[in-house]
């Protein structure tokens, strides 16, 4: 396993590996159906959670549509508190920021607080290329580092570790690292837990740099907020004397007011909790509690690419809450490591073609690894039409069209692999365009019923390898229609 | 160009096919949702508050303002405690009676390490969330610097009720100041990193014990 | 009432029993029933694959076929979804194209006079006992875009438990998705098949005869990968178990 998603092979490629795994299908189907339920009953609880989902959804609506504004009043803020903005246009210009920062500072590690944003642009790997280790400390993210493994799910990014494995990982890592595991170390997730406590305490206590990413950020005030379980974020956040946070232009909201809808969707969608453990709120740098400097990264990679799509923007709203995720039956069997991103799952399958574009074999597959069933779209705490999009983005693999990429629109061709498809799909439509057409076929159908094989050869596998085909009936409806009915329908 | 200037040329490139919209914030985003949850009695919001601190593993005591100061002794003793970490207004009542115990003042100059040699810390918060069962510290004089609150392993929090608690999220946002460093409790740290199951005890205090003080010393 | 069926492309095709039974239905309740000849299908599996200017042409066809009519009722959820809630949005996409209101003005009369089959028993002939009788176990299946997208609720529950000799028996995980997900079951065949086969093993632990369902595109993949299987269920469509009765039984 390497620790890298380049190079993946598309999706569905993945995926038949994934589902004849059955270790990674009985801890996913353990940990998705546990937090399901969890969920439903913490959502349950509240009873305006269709007001807040609503409310939710409109500001981020409103703040993506005003991006603009609101960036530059943050800027302010933070400035005007003590904290100093760095923008990157892209994963390349963040990690040189970063590295360039933490150079600055004669430091060589740096402990980090769990963030999706420094996984996306792949910052530990570029720190390392500077002579910079980068220690993860959240529980799950320090699974995937010993592990030498990849994320598969926004907030348990070993979700596919049962407890098992993840005590042969520490007992055979951790030393390589740091302070070794304890002796006769169990699977049980209390002995864990407290091995990694163990573990990274010495770093928490003489770390210098703390690297996080945050959940929000308000402009008016300049405040971001970071979200968090553990403690690990606690540390990293006010342990070090220099703090960098790398955050996406899209996790703005306006007002401190605004808090008051996603402190209370995030944590109830995310870990199904009333309210996560802890919550760390920071406005620049403050006399004597915590780092002395504070640089924070706006991080574009992407993201305005994605904002220029009318209907894929919507993507943009995603406060990584991972809903979506646990509820998803194709997340369930494929597992988030076939998703070739760190953003795996139905979020995933909208944001890696968006923010990467669909040229590679993955992106493009991504968009179809769904059955369209709606259920993400029902989690989810600021409405994302997942299925809305995925569908577009079919559109936009199918049949190509103008998008807009780095900033510039370009003319995408469709993507190779559907010249057949498309043949196949015109075909359909053409037959089915005229009931003449269509009844033609019918009866071609039935009247050679009887050599029908209930499995088929070639592309039609796919189907009958698991599945057998439905017998043809003897005579169509619109036949039995004509014969019983003739005459009084409106033959149109 | 900057890619400051780059990015916002972007975005608002990105917008160019949505119409202009001046509507002010406060209309463009409706509120309809509750600022509450049920309808409670102060009694009964504390009440909540004490049900779900104790429903995420925060371990809940309920006193007088006369009895905190042997309330607070007792459970330094209970817990073994040989040290206890003093943010610099705490009330000097208050750990009066935690004589057998060194005090420890929050000082500017402690390192993290030092910090990790005490056992226990006693703060005071700036406000409560009885619905989610959460109690901020803002770093005001009772409560000190983010870090006395986190290293030590076994935290024990005063909140005066009825008046430090609110019911909900929303009712407590415009009671703190968002340009303190604010830290938002709802029990002793945990993870659901193992199989997405909820475990207490990681990085942040082990322990944290409540104290709901009232102000009236009612059968005093 | 005069009242259109709107059957499917697959059920005219390959389900004919279950446009029977939905005649056979609707009159033994008062309902007159058209057929109209010119229908063919709706679009849906171009649009969902990514091919949504293939299916303006249907989507315009289907509205000329069916405009006249006060109500157009469908025995499949995914088709009734596809009209209700992604005929207003083909509409939409036009408009944003620059290709003015055409399509969205051509497609708005048959939005909102389209009905599931369920919806319409319940919601306009206003019945949940249509006089049914199936004397066997069953359990149901709520489809997807009928559970999600046209928010059937627990109209299809409550007409099954009028049924006559009918005993209804909880499905484990019932609103999880069968796998089937139209070209899904294809792209992704092995997903959709472990996704089918989680569905048929959490059918069978009911113990129930039959799996009754409102669409039969996901019946058809349930059922065929229950005889794949080896499974001794089979699967029925909800039309042909309300249609059936005492006299005449079906199915």
């Amino acid at each position: 396993m390497s620790g890298t998603f380049v190079g993946m092979p598309a999706f569905p490629k993945a995926a038949h590996e994934a589902v004849r795994d059955t270790t990674l299908r009985g801890n996913l189907r353990h940990a998705t159906h546990t937090i399901r339920a969890k969920r439903a009953k913490a959502v349950a609880e509240v009873s305006d959670w269709a007001e807040l989902r609503e409310a939710g959804r409109r500001i981020k609506d409103h703040t993506l549509r005003h991006l603009d504004r609101y960036l530059v009043q943050l800027e302010e803020s933070v400035t005007a508190a003590g904290g100093t903005v760095h923008w990157a246009a892209d994963a390349d210009e963040a990690n040189r920021i970063v590295a360039d920062l933490v150079r600055a500072t004669g430091e060589t590690e740096v402990v980090k607080v769990k963030s999706m944003a420094t996984q996306e642009i792949g910052l530990n790997e570029a720190l390392r290329a500077e002579g910079v280790h980068a220690y993860e400390t959240d529980l799950a993210e320090l699974i995937v580092q010993l592990g030498d493994d990849r994320p598969s799910h926004i907030l348990v990014p070993a979700i596919h570790r049962n407890r098992g494995e993840i005590r042969d990982i520490f007992r055979s890592e951790m030393g390589e690292w740091g302070r070794p595991a304890p002796e006769g170390l169990t699977d049980t997730p209390a002995e864990l837990a407290e091995a990694a406590r163990l573990h990274l305490r010495e770093k928490f206590l003489r770390a210098k740099v703390g690297v996080s990413g945050a959940n929000f950020m308000v402009a008016e005030t300049g405040t971001l907020v970071v979200v968090e379980s553990e403690g690990n974020g606690r540390m990293c956040l006010t342990l070090p004397e220099t703090l960098i946070s790398v955050v996406g232009i899209e996790k703005i909201v306006p007002t401190w007011r605004d808090l008051e809808v996603f402190l209370q969707t995030l944590p109830r969608s995310s870990t199904a909790e009333r309210m996560n453990p802890y919550t760390s709120t920071w406005t620049g740098t403050a006399d004597g509690d915590g780092p002395r400097t504070f640089h924070l990264v706006l991080l574009d990679n992407g993201r305005t690419d994605t904002l220029a799509d009318e209907v894929g923007r919507q993507a943009l709203r995603c406060i990584r809450c991972s809903a979506c995720l646990n509820v998803c039956p194709v997340y369930e069997r494929a597992g988030g490591h076939a998703y070739g991103s760190v953003y795996p799952g139905p979020i995933g399958a909208i944001l890696s073609p968006q923010l990467r574009g669909t040229q590679s074999e993955i992106d493009a597959s991504l968009p179809y690894a769904s059955s369209l069933c709606g259920a993400c779209y029902e989690v989810c705490p600021v409405a994302i039409d997942i299925p809305e999009v995925l569908v577009h983005l079919r559109e936009r693999v199918a049949q190509g069209g103008v998008v807009t990429q780095r900033g510039a629109k370009v003319m995408l061709k469709p993507a190779k692999g559907h010249t057949a498809e498309r043949a196949a799909m015109r075909a359909a439509r053409w037959a089915l365009g005229s009931p003449g057409a269509l009844r033609a076929g019918q009866r071609i159908a039935s009247r050679s019923r009887r050599f029908h094989p209930r499995t088929l050869p070639g592309p039609g596998r796919a189907w009958s390898a698991s599945r057998d085909l439905p017998p043809v009936p003897a005579e169509p409806f619109r036949d039995w229609w004509q014969r019983t009915h003739g005459g009084q329908g409106t033959g149109k | 160009m900057s890619s400051r200037d780059l990015i916002l040329a972007r975005v608002r490139r990105a917008l160019a096919d949505v119409p202009a919209d001046d509507t002010p914030y406060e209309r463009a985003v409706p509120r309809p949702y509750a600022t509450e949850h049920g309808d409670r009695t102060a009694e009964q919001t504390v009440d909540l508050l004490a049900e779900n601190l104790a429903d995420y593993r925060a371990l809940v005591h309920r006193c007088t303002t006369g009895e905190l100061p042997g309330t607070l002794a007792r459970l330094l003793a209970g817990r073994g405690a040989g040290s206890v970490l003093v943010p610099p207004g705490l009330p000097g009542a208050w750990l009066a009676e935690a004589d057998g115990v060194e005090h420890v003042p929050d000082a500017a100059g402690s390192t993290a390490h030092e910090l990790d040699r005490v056992d226990s810390v006693v703060t005071g918060c700036a406000v409560a969330i009885a619905e989610t069962g959460t109690i901020v510290l803002d770093g005001s004089p009772d409560q000190g610097r983010r870090r006395i609150t986190l290293v030590p392993d076994h935290h024990v929090c005063v909140v005066r009720v009825p008046e430090q608690v609110v019911s909900s999220v929303p009712q407590a946002l415009p009671r703190l100041d968002p340009a303190r460093p604010l830290t938002w409790i709802s029990g002793p740290s945990a993870t659901s990193d193992i199989e997405l199951d909820r475990v207490e005890g990681v990085h942040g205090p082990r322990t944290l014990e409540v104290v709901l003080v009232s102000g009236a010393d009612e059968g005093k | 009432m005069r009242v259109a069926l709107f059957l499917t492309c697959v059920n005219d095709t390959l389900y004919p029993d279950t446009g029977r039974a939905v005649v056979k239905l609707l009159t033994r309740l008062g309902v007159e029933v058209d057929f109209p000849m010119g229908q063919t299908c709706c679009g849906q599996a171009h649009y969902n694959t990514g091919y949504r200017h293939e299916a303006e042409p249907l989507a315009r066809n289907f509205s000329e076929v069916f405009g006249g009519y006060e109500a157009i009722v469908t025995p499949s959820g995914s088709c009734g979804a596809m009209v209700r809630e992604l005929y207003p949005r083909m509409g939409e996409r036009a408009r944003a194209e620059g290709r003015g209101d055409t399509l969205a003005r051509t497609l708005a009369p048959v939005v909102p006079r389209t009905y599931e089959l369920t919806e319409f028993l319940v919601d306009v002939v206003g019945v949940t006992d249509v006089g049914a009788y199936y004397p066997h176990t069953v359990t149901y299946h709520p489809t997807c875009h009928g559970l999600r997208s046209l928010g059937l609720g627990d109209r299809p529950r409550r007409l099954l438990e009028a049924v006559g000799g009918l005993e209804l028996r909880e499905l484990p995980g019932a609103e999880e998705c069968c796998g089937f997900g139209g070209t899904f079951a294809v792209k992704n065949s092995d997903v959709s098949a472990a996704m089918g086969a989680d569905k048929v093993r959490n059918a069978a632990s009911t113990g129930a005869d039959v799996l009754c369902a409102a669409d039969n595109s996901c019946l058809m993949h349930i059922g065929g990968t229950m005889t794949r299987l080896r499974v001794g269920m089979r699967p029925v469509h909800i039309a042909e178990i309300l249609a059936s009765t005492e006299e005449e039984p079906l199915a």
